[in-house]
């Protein structure tokens, strides 16, 4: 294993009883990067973030997380992660400095207090009790707690829930600039503009299996990504894949006008939303036979 | 990796013992921002000695050797300092973890660089800071607003300190056990409370030990609350009343081998079972 990858999955299997949530995945982080893991509720997503973040045991398969097992991983190794789980329900009785504060003590080479609470734009709250927030201010809270550390790799599990447009906005900008400093972060996400605005890779899981893995802007392969056109030609709708949509709208339009034409570029949550019906359908005809 | 090296050094004994005082600080802050503990685990004992000491004040509660009338507020004060050290102990450290658990609080402290140990440093630091107020009080309040007199003996001072110590010690850690029985957070209080309730009764917190059937002062004598309160009426009641006690004497060996095996148990118990979360939840 290299240390160029902070996080290398080989096989990675997980089941509960009969259920197998997850079956035999492989992905690498490498350094630096930011990788969206994508998928809808109950594909394995949390079950795989958990097993790398040491919360859950796997049930076989190879997991290092900066080159550490994390069934095994010591303090040293907590000490360079940072993690922002999915709903934490606290509702402390310390304001947010004094959270921050204390939680910076924990680690090392903290980041200064002050810098991360505005970095997270709650200056205004600082002094605020966290159980006096909103939802969307509490889980700006967590996001802060995850890399007051100082961390090398950061967990964001759906960071970005309850947020108004406006927040997610300055929460990109800031995973934006943790990237810039060299962060390498793995993100759980359902809002798929925000995979594609925040992440360099990813992949896409589904039924606990990869769907697809790769750039963000290529996942599921370049045929899926083939431009569609779209027309309705005597009152049959009709579509065609084509790298030249736009000769074969003139080839159309030579024949006359045509009606409701559309060229459609496939996105991200066209090709996920494709990826994640085929697994769907292929599971329910797994459970048929 | 390199960084290793240094990183691991960093992990030393002595961050563990810092990190519990900084925890320890941090929950202090917290109990008493919280109005439900601190009215049900920190004044509930100083109500109670108020409200005995006034409802019973023409009661007969025995005369010292000088003839001098043993007032309810005397008779009452160790029965309530031993509930508060139960109280502050058992049921604050039982609730909170249960709570903590449930809330998420423990999965976010086991991400972190934190020490089971540090943070257990930090639960007891808090627990004897507010049983050592709890207690201050209770004793200022039985002195000044009741006319309670109080030992002069060191001697006397000095059995309060080590019962006093050994109970918070063996409350804690039997705490830190009972806190796995809720199964949620939500029914923390729901299950801990009437435990704790049902041993003061059976204790002589409540009601007068003696006054107990035999075979209930027997049970009660398994568990520590009894031998606190024992211990508590051993240094605030006059040497004479020993004559109420279950043989007739006070027995302070008793005390220190009841809550002894408690405490060794319980530590054996917390080591074992305790996780910041179930790994395969």
């Amino acid at each position: 294993m290299t240390t160029e990858n902070v996080v290398e999955v080989r096989q990675l299997r997980r089941s509960y009883g009969e259920f197998e949530a997850v079956r035999g995945i492989d992905f690498d982080i490498r350094r630096g990067e930011t990788f969206a893991l994508l998928g809808p509720n109950g594909a394995g997503k949390s079950t795989t973030i958990e097993i790398l973040e040491g919360y859950r045991r796997r049930t076989s398969g190879e997991v290092r997380v900066l080159g550490v097992d994390p069934a095994h991983g010591g303090l040293d190794w907590k000490a360079r992660l940072g993690i922002v789980l999915q709903s934490t329900g606290e509702t402390g009785t310390a304001t947010v400095r004094e959270q921050l504060r204390h939680f910076a003590g924990l680690y090392p080479h903290p980041r200064d207090v002050e810098e991360v609470i505005a970095a997270v734009g709650l200056e205004e709250k600082a002094n605020t009790r966290i159980s006096k927030l909103s939802g969307g201010q509490q889980r700006r809270v967590d996001v802060a707690l995850g890399i007051v550390g100082r961390p090398e790799l950061l967990f964001l599990d759906e960071p970005t829930t309850g947020f108004d447009p406006e927040a997610r906005r300055r929460f990109w900008e800031l995973i934006r600039g943790l990237r810039d400093e060299g962060t390498s972060i793995l993100l759980t996400t359902h809002y798929l503009d925000e995979a594609q605005q925040l992440a360099d890779r990813g992949g896409i899981i589904a039924g606990g299996e990869l769907m697809a893995l790769g750039p963000i802007d290529e996942l599921g392969g370049a045929d899926a990504r083939i431009p569609i056109v779209r027309w309705l030609d005597r009152g049959v709708l009709r579509e065609e894949r084509t790298h030249q949509p736009g000769a074969l709208v003139a080839r159309l339009a030579a024949a006359g006008e045509p009606e409701r034409l559309e060229v459609v570029r496939p996105s991200l949550e066209d090709i996920y939303l494709s990826l994640v019906g085929e697994s769907a359908a292929e599971q329910l005809e797994g459970s048929i036979a | 990796m390199t960084t290793l090296t240094p990183a691991a050094a960093r992990f030393a004994p002595g961050r563990t013992i810092r990190l519990g005082l900084s925890r320890a600080g941090y929950e202090i802050r917290g109990y008493f921002r919280q109005g439900d503990t601190v009215f049900f685990t920190f004044l509930f004992p100083l109500l109670m000695l108020t409200i005995f000491s006034v409802a019973f004040s023409d009661g007969n509660f025995g005369t010292t050797p000088d003839g001098d009338p043993v007032t309810a507020a005397q008779y009452y004060l160790p029965a309530m300092l031993a509930a508060g050290v139960l109280l502050s102990g058992l049921q604050n450290m039982a609730i909170d973890i249960a709570m903590e658990k449930g809330d998420g609080t423990l999965k976010r402290l086991a991400g972190a660089p934190l020490s089971p140990v540090s943070y257990f440093i930090g639960k007891i630091g808090q627990v004897l800071v507010t049983a050592l107020l709890q207690a201050a009080i209770l004793i200022a309040v039985a002195r000044i607003a009741f006319g309670v007199p109080l030992p002069t003996d060191p001697q006397n001072w000095a059995t309060f300190a080590w019962v006093f110590l050994l109970g918070v010690s063996t409350c804690s850690i039997l705490g830190i056990g009972l806190s796995g029985l809720p199964r949620s957070g939500r029914s923390a209080t729901a299950v801990i409370i009437p435990i704790v309730l049902v041993l003061q009764f059976i204790s002589g917190v409540y009601i007068q030990f003696s006054a107990l059937p035999e075979w209930l002062q027997r049970v009660a004598e398994v568990f520590p609350l009894a031998w606190l309160a024992h211990g508590m009426r051993s240094v605030f009641l006059p040497d004479s009343y020993a004559a109420l006690e279950p043989g007739g004497e006070w027995n302070l060996a008793g005390i220190a081998i009841v809550c002894g095996i408690w405490l060794v148990a319980g530590l054996v118990a917390a080591r074992l079972t305790f996780r910041w979360i179930r790994k395969d939840g």
